[in-house]
């Protein structure tokens, strides 16, 4: 064996201290096989070595919780012996280097981690973010990111129903591309990675290995620099219609009882699959690498135990199993290899042609990872910007057809007319709205989910913005009739040895933590995908955020559509005008500066308690929330939705026209009535302010006596950016 | 009424066309695996959408020379009816029960969204409770819904009558609108749009339903 020299150490990621480390676990030098499976497991996106003490904050408990986070996905139940599965995960690094290779992993890593568990999947969703629309790029990384998660998840055939996509120059240099899926299993049918049972088999199946994706992991734990573009080789490449197979072998086997345990192989492949099996059933795993499925010839250990090949998983089955489960596998074309055995050993022990090639203490490996209490500091506070602070648009309805035409707020047909959102049949609220709806097949019940987070709150006030992530996706659940339940995300920060950075994702962890808390709405899964920085620039920070919530009634259920004409529009919450970080400072007054709007945690409980009963019973017939863009934008996109028309006639109580309108304050819903007293009377009980502001009808939207637009005119602002964006050659 | 529904690797719309078939035709349709080389007596026989073997060479390709297509081949020539939906069009056309192919959309991307469809003919056992002419939504999703046939073949294909679908705003740039097409006989039937995504209101229409509703009516 070769001697470990610094620099093969620090080509690992590792710093010295870090190799001292090994050293003492081991109580000798590591050889190569044993430095590279260490520098995987101990690399920031396998350890959350900067993140692990700040995680522990977040609450994960509840009574509908059946597993938080630390497995492959967290499992929620949702009655009659159902459980709903679900994860959020990033494949930035690897999306920017190589769009849809990168993308359409993405999305096959995070279905592994929720089928793995026994669970259907039945919905998949996205959080997309890139650079400015005017960067060379842009474009580019667009398309094949689209191209990618269309690529997979229409193949595999479960719906993309919804997602989220915004775009600022902050992620020239990395995009991001966090992928969610959720899945349906019986409460009784779920499965875990704690091997068990001395001497039982461990099994391969899936793909063969080859020697793609090696160091993926560490390629995630670091920052870009100019010559990214040669890390291509450690993007993996994908095979949906492996994965489909993978999947439907998976639940064929889940169904019988001959699994103990079972674990994908994502990240860091072998390694982490095999080390996590082990050490979480404080178990020994040996494995005889000769017997790995290969795709090409003549590959070492530390290959195999680094490759990320796709569509791979393990598995230790009840003692004489094999056969029943290998002819399933069989019977889909995949492969199945008995690799190795579960040992007493509590050790990680590798052989190859005969010899042992590491030999690895699973209890230092995992439990002796380093975990850094990283400086931070806090973001300093911003002013709070009055109405006055920011001009006056010519016509609110000039400003409301340029808003609608803006990156953000355009309208993302091109991006989802690209997903199969309606493949199984139970797609019943589609992408566009404010969260999607699938049914729980057969059944009554439905989960609505939906991805959101606002980047720019997050900057300007990480606490601020960590609370406003978290609520918005609530809310969102919240104006379809669903009961948010729990939430994953995938925490996009910079380099967290920087100060600031670190002080981002302290302070969006604070905010998210108080957020869930007082929503009774725990963190059951997550992912933290750092070091999203090049050449020193850091994105915003992008606590993105994917709840899920239950619709008992599907029937009972609201859309952002109006429903028909002559209905009285009310909008619950308060509206103070806060244009401060909202899109009409950015896009219109060119100005990215002031406090974001506060999020009041007792009022979007109580106002979103309202709304969703105010649709249970029928009396809301639309719902929509205000969230980016302000009410006007809300209302805009209702009428859109429904080719219905308003007049408008409220009253804005002092602020200014603009600032009513356009001002993104907090825990705001749009519904329309045909009992107007009756939700007003109801709200007075609550102590929820409500307003009726107009009533639905016509063909254009009236703003005022003298300023109004057709609703066919806001349809085609609205539908054509994108479009045109994209057409550019 | 006995309906089988195909399954290849990677069909992936096989339990929604079974879901349909049981729903509308109240009948539990038999699932047969593309590598059985017998078909039971049945008298419907359903190719679902999906990406039979990844739609890796050519979308079709391979599931059309799958064991079970020799059998399925042989009772559509002796009559049975054979409904192909999305990629089980493409595999019917690779099977050369229907002529023509599907290629990439002209736009290049996949598409996923309603389409409203003129029903060019009721006179088969697929469309009887539509009227001719008739506008119905059926949703899209595919990658190759290009449907493409020479000059001759598509004179023929009008000539007899052989249209069943035609879309009224082109997705994906087929030769004369053509959505769906009959064989020669109109017990085959072979079109991109999904009938059985549109069965209930939730879904976003019921026109699909008719389908079903037709063939339990003739069947």
């Amino acid at each position: 064996m070769s001697a470990i020299t610094p620099e093969i150490v620090a080509e690992h990621g590792l710093k010295p201290d870090e190799y001292e480390r090994i050293v003492r676990a081991l109580n000798r030098e590591p050889n190569i096989t044993e430095l590279g499976i260490f520098s995987v497991m101990w690399s920031e996106h396998c350890s959350y070595k900067s993140s692990r003490r700040h995680l522990r904050k977040l609450p994960t408990e509840a009574p509908w919780v059946i597993c938080g986070p630390g497995e492959n996905a967290g499992i929620i139940d949702i009655g009659d012996g159902q459980a709903a599965i679900f994860k959020m995960e990033s494949h930035n690094h690897p999306s920017f280097i190589e769009p849809y290779q990168g993308a359409a992993t993405g999305v096959g890593g995070i279905l592994r981690d929720v089928f793995t568990m026994g669970a259907r999947p039945v919905a998949n969703l996205n959080a997309l973010r890139f650079g400015s629309p005017d960067h060379p790029k842009t474009r580019h990384l667009l398309s094949g990111v689209v191209a990618g998660i269309g690529g997979y998840g229409n193949c595999v055939g479960v719906p993309t129903i919804g997602g989220e996509c915004d775009f600022h120059p902050a992620y020239n240099g990395n995009i991001l591309v966090n992928a969610m899926t959720v899945g349906i299993a019986d409460t009784d049918k779920i499965f875990y990675s704690a091997a068990a049972g001395i001497g039982n088999p461990v099994i391969y199946v899936g793909s063969k290995t080859g020697r793609d994706g090696i160091h993926g992991a560490t390629m995630a734990s670091a920052e870009f620099g100019a010559n990214s573009e040669e890390k291509r080789p450690t993007v993996q490449v994908g095979d949906p219609f492996t994965e489909k197979l993978l999947i439907e072998a998976c639940l064929e086997l889940m169904a019988t009882d001959a699994i103990v345990a079972i674990q994908d192989m994502g990240a860091a492949g072998l390694t982490s699959s095999s080390v996590e099996m082990g050490s979480k059933g404080e178990v020994g795993i040996e494995l005889d690498l000769d017997n790995v499925p290969q795709r090409e010839t003549g590959m070492t250990p530390y290959e195999m135990m680094l490759s990320e090949s796709q569509e791979r998983m393990l598995m230790v089955l009840k003692p004489g199993r094999e056969p029943e489960a290998m002819a399933i596998f069989r019977k889909w074309d995949l492969d199945f290899a008995v690799i190795g055995k579960v040992t007493d050993t509590r050790r990680l022990v590798l052989k190859h042609k005969g010899e042992i090639v590491a030999d690895i203490p699973l209890g230092p490996l995992v439990d002796d990872a380093p975990s850094y209490d990283r400086p931070y500091e806090e973001t300093e506070k911003q002013d709070v910007l009055g109405p006055d602070a920011f001009t006056a648009p010519e016509s609110n309805a000039d400003a409301l057809r340029e808003l609608l035409a803006t990156p953000d707020l355009a309208s993302k047909r091109w991006i989802w007319q690209q997903y199969d959102h309606m493949v199984m049949g139970d797609t019943i609220g589609r992408p566009g709205g404010d969260a999607g709806v699938v049914r729980v097949h057969g059944t009554q019940k439905a989960l609505a989910i939906t991805t959101d987070c606002t980047p720019r709150y997050c900057k300007a006030d990480p606490v601020e913005g960590g609370r406003q992530a978290v609520a918005e996706t609530w809310r969102n659940i919240t104006a379809t009739g669903a009961l948010p339940l729990a939430i994953t995300n995938c925490l996009n920060f910079g380099n967290p040895e920087k100060p600031l950075i670190m002080g981002q994702f302290v302070g969006c962890l604070e905010g998210m933590a108080e957020a869930c808390l007082a929503l009774d709405y725990p963190v059951i899964s997550g992912n933290v995908s750092l070091y999203n920085e090049t050449n020193g620039q850091a994105i915003l920070p992008t606590p993105a955020i994917g709840g899920v919530g239950i619709l008992t009634n599907y029937e009972q259920r609201a859309s952002i559509a109006f429903a028909a004409e002559g209905e009285t529009i009310v909008l619950i919450g308060d509206t103070e005008g806060h244009l401060g970080q909202s899109l009409y400072a950015r896009e219109l007054c060119g100005r990215e500066d002031g406090a974001p709007p506060p999020v009041n945690l007792s009022a979007e409980r109580k106002n979103g308690d309202l709304v969703r009963g105010l649709i249970m019973t029928g009396v809301a017939t639309a719902c929509h929330d205000v969230s980016g863009g302000g009410l006007l934008v809300a209302i805009a996109e209702m009428a859109m939705a429904s080719r219905i028309g308003a007049v408008l006639d409220y009253d804005r109580g002092g602020v200014p026209s603009y600032a009513y309108l356009f001002g993104e304050d907090q825990g705001r819903y749009v519904i329309t009535t045909n009992s107007p007293e009756l939700v007003l009377e109801q709200a007075a009980v609550d102590g929820v302010s409500a307003w009726v502001i107009g009533v639905t009808g016509g063909a254009t939207l009236k703003i005022s006596e003298a300023d109004s637009i057709s609703v066919a005119e806001l349809t085609q602002v609205h539908e054509g950016w994108l479009p045109a964006y994209m057409a550019i050659p | 009424m006995k309906p089988a529904v195909i399954v290849f690797p990677a069909s992936n719309c096989d339990r929604d066309a079974a879901v349909a078939i049981e729903k509308i035709c109240g009948v539990k349709p038999l699932m047969v695996w593309h590598g059985d080389s017998t078909l039971p007596d049945v008298d419907l026989i359903v190719i679902p959408g999906g990406f039979s073997f990844g739609d890796y060479l050519r979308c079709g390709a391979m599931a059309a020379r799958s064991p079970v297509m020799r059998e399925v081949v042989d009772r559509a020539n002796k009559g049975t009816p054979v409904l192909g939906i999305c990629n089980g069009f493409q595999v019917l056309t690779e099977a050369g029960l229907l002529p023509g192919a599907l290629m990439m959309n002209a736009h290049l991307k996949f598409v996923c969204k309603d389409v409203a469809l003129k029903v060019e003919s009721n006179q088969s056992m697929f469309t009887s409770r539509y009227q001719a002419g008739e506008v119905v939504t059926y949703t899209v999703a595919h990658h190759e819904g290009n449907y493409f046939a020479d000059d001759a073949t598509l004179g023929e294909i009008e000539q007899n009558g052989q249209v069943a679908f035609r879309y009224l705003d082109n997705p994906n740039g087929a030769r004369n609108d053509i959505a769906g097409i009959f064989n020669r006989e109109r017990n085959v039937l072979g079109l991109m749009p999904h009938p059985e995504r549109m069965i209930e209101p939730d879904l976003g229409g019921a026109d699909g339903a008719r389908m079903f509703e037709s063939l339990v009516a003739s069947l």
